[in-house]
């Protein structure tokens, strides 16, 4: 199992917007991508319900986990995105 | 289909439009008792294929919207395929619970953890509710609920329009709106009102109308017509050339004989004020703050703020703007200053009765609001909402005065400081008078209770009583006396008003041109006579028709006054 800690940067935290673009991009990674808040139970990081109800803010520190073989690139990719600010971006730049 | 009579409710605004009704539904009930479903595995088919087609749904009026809205519908879209959410309703259903209540209970379930979390994602439970209720309607073959996409320009017809509803309105197809519930004052009445779409509200029967009739919706008599003849189709066109006609006028407002009332326009945003810009209006009566503070979790700081009043005042290219300051509390409650268990919030700590416990909010907004003045140049009048009193209206001035503001006035809009205005109009530079809340606490009537809407009617006789009042004292100090409720845009009410001494009245833009219109076909001295007669009545209705009988005929009748 791969596991990476990320500070969350989206100025409105891990929300609406931002929830979406890391629950989709979680979801087609296929790798059974997890999420957890310091100290909390990791979630299934392709649930948005799951992922908002975290209630991420932002500057707060989330880590990700994942299996199978491609989980080291999967979680790369992730933590680039949860690195950026997902309420500036456009929805198609992150997709790409 | 049995024939439909003619509908009766409260019009709002003058507006009258002919076209197609297009139902918005009401959200399916639930049985709390419905048995569990007898072939489990297509039960829990039906549900996925339920989820998909509301999510691929959202998405398709996601890709239409655009903006916010957008954003909005799609997060929803993506909610209603959750993975976590479709398994623990198939879970449910496998363990012998009914679809919709394993729907229900799912959905439940995560909107407890939502509010829980509180602030943003408290707000987002309306959005999983949607989708409950969409998920739900199609299990029960029902129509979906909410307001539909509308194919053509269409009168929208509706139990009740919840705000966000309103919000997702696709306004350029909405030709008018037709409300069984809901009153005159309410949400869905003032957005129609602003934007100028004949609305009427309360309509005894409207769950008759049913999707494609042909409706004539009046909003001056709040008459609808179903399948209109060509006779009432010609009235109504008529009645558009005149309105349409009307707003080419486009001076200060006065009456025949040149006694000035400034005619200006009611907004919530810094965008509306931009939409004034070539408007024919004297200026903004009331700029309604709060809605910078809405939906937020912390109040906006002193930069946001000042930022959007200078946007707003230099809009306005040195015309009069009259500030409100954050009118929060009763039925506009906010994350930071609300107060848990308050038994009356309308008769609680709201407006100005904020300073008591946040008053840095005050603060830093009258802080803000000097920044803008100072920094366009100009000098916008500044009032507190719910003043009570002549001392909250001193200490209300030393603070503005503090922050630089320089022009400082209060809402009267509790009787006590109508009775009082006098000692009120010693404190301050002026009064304006809110007659939506004066009307509320003087007939102690909740101004959103429909079925009480006869005793909300500013035609009262106690009403007009505490407004001839605070005319009085503002003529008698020669200060200014503005209304900024819904009543200013009422053409008979603001000649009676005009008569008791009011010389602003501020309202929703689109009521300007037929309130100019009236102002001009009196006398100053007319305008007294009808005050004189409208305060001789001893009802609502005979104070109303009282006015009418000494208008002039021809405005009465373009204006379709009755």
């Amino acid at each position: 199992m791969a596991e990476r800690t990320v500070v969350v940067a989206s100025s409105v935290g891990l929300h609406a917007r931002p929830a979406k673009i890391f629950a989709q991009a979680a979801a087609a990674s296929g790798a059974g991508v997890r999420i957890a808040k310091a100290g909390g139970q990791p979630v299934d990081a392709s649930s948005i319900l799951r992922v908002m109800a975290l209630g991420v803010k932002h500057g707060e520190e989330v880590t990700l986990s994942a299996d199978g073989d491609t989980a080291e690139t999967v979680l790369d990719g992730l933590v680039e995105l949860l690195a950026q600010d997902l309420d500036a971006v456009q929805d198609g730049a992150v997709r790409a | 289909m049995t024939a439909v009579p003619v509908l009766h409710g409260s019009g709002v605004g003058r507006g009258a439009v002919v076209g197609p009704v297009a139902r918005a539904h009401p959200a399916p009930r639930i049985d709390p008792d419905a048995p569990a479903e007898t072939d489990r595995p297509a039960a829990v088919a039906a549900v996925r294929d339920a989820f998909a087609a509301v999510a691929s749904g959202l998405e398709a009026r996601a890709e239409q919207a655009g903006g916010t809205i957008a954003e909005v519908l799609g997060a929803t879209a993506l909610m209603a395929q959750d993975p976590e959410l479709v398994g623990q309703v198939a879970t449910r259903i496998e363990g012998g619970q009914a679809a919709v209540l394993a729907v229900d209970r799912s959905i439940a379930e995560f909107a407890d953890l939502f509010m829980a979390a509180g602030g943003y994602l408290a707000e987002r439970v309306t959005d999983l509710r949607s989708v409950r209720d969409r998920v739900i309607a199609r299990l029960q073959g029902l129509p979906e609920p909410g307001v539909p996409a509308l194919a053509r320009p269409s009168v929208v017809v509706a139990d009740d329009l919840s705000p966000a509803d309103t919000a997702a309105l696709e306004l350029d197809k909405v030709l008018g709106i037709v409300i069984e519930q809901g009153g005159p004052t309410g949400h869905t009445a003032i957005i129609a009102g602003q934007l100028g779409i004949p609305c009427v509200v309360r309509v005894i029967g409207a769950s008759a109308l049913t999707d494609g009739m042909e409706v004539a919706v009046d909003a001056a008599t709040g008459t609808i017509v179903v399948d209109p003849d060509d006779a009432l189709r010609a009235t109504v066109a008529a009645r558009r050339v005149a309105l349409a006609h009307l707003a080419e006028a486009t001076g200060p407002g006065a009456t025949s004989d040149g006694h000035a009332v400034a005619l200006l326009a009611n907004i919530g945003t810094a965008e509306d004020a931009e939409r004034l810009t070539g408007a024919a209006v004297e200026g903004v009566g009331l700029f309604r703050t709060e809605v910078l503070f809405l939906g937020r979790t912390v109040a906006p700081s002193e930069d946001e703020q000042a930022t959007v009043y200078a946007q707003a005042l230099r809009a306005l290219e040195g015309r009069k703007v009259v500030i409100r300051t954050l009118d929060a509390g009763a039925d506009k409650p906010l994350a930071f200053v609300t107060r848990a268990g308050e038994e009356n919030p309308a008769l609680g700590v709201r407006g100005y009765r904020l300073v008591r416990t946040a008053e840095d909010l005050l603060r830093t907004q009258l802080a803000a609001i000097g920044r803008a003045a100072k920094e366009t140049g100009t000098t916008p009048w500044v009032m507190a909402p719910m003043v009570a009193t002549a001392q909250e209206a001193r200490q209300f001035a030393a603070i503005a005065h503090e922050a630089g503001v320089e022009k400082v006035g209060v809402m009267i809009e509790v009787p006590s400081a109508a009775l009082r205005a006098r000692d009120v109009l010693a404190e301050v530079d002026f009064v304006s008078l809110g007659t939506n809340d004066l009307a509320q606490y003087t007939m102690a009537t909740d101004r959103l209770l429909g079925e009480l809407v006869d005793l909300l009617d500013p035609w009262q006789p106690a009403v007009l009583d505490l407004v001839a009042v605070a005319a009085g004292a503002g003529v008698t100090a020669q200060k200014n006396v503005g209304v900024c409720g819904e009543s200013a845009s009422d053409p008979a009410m603001a000649l009676l008003l005009t008569g008791l001494g009011v010389n602003s009245l501020s309202m929703s833009p689109a009521a300007v041109p037929a309130v100019r219109f009236a102002l001009s076909r009196h006398t100053l001295d007319e305008c007294r006579a009808i005050a004189g007669a409208a305060r001789a009545a001893t009802s609502a209705a005979a104070a109303h028709a009282a006015v009418l009988e000494l208008m002039d005929p021809e405005v009465r009748q373009v204006l379709a006054l009755g």
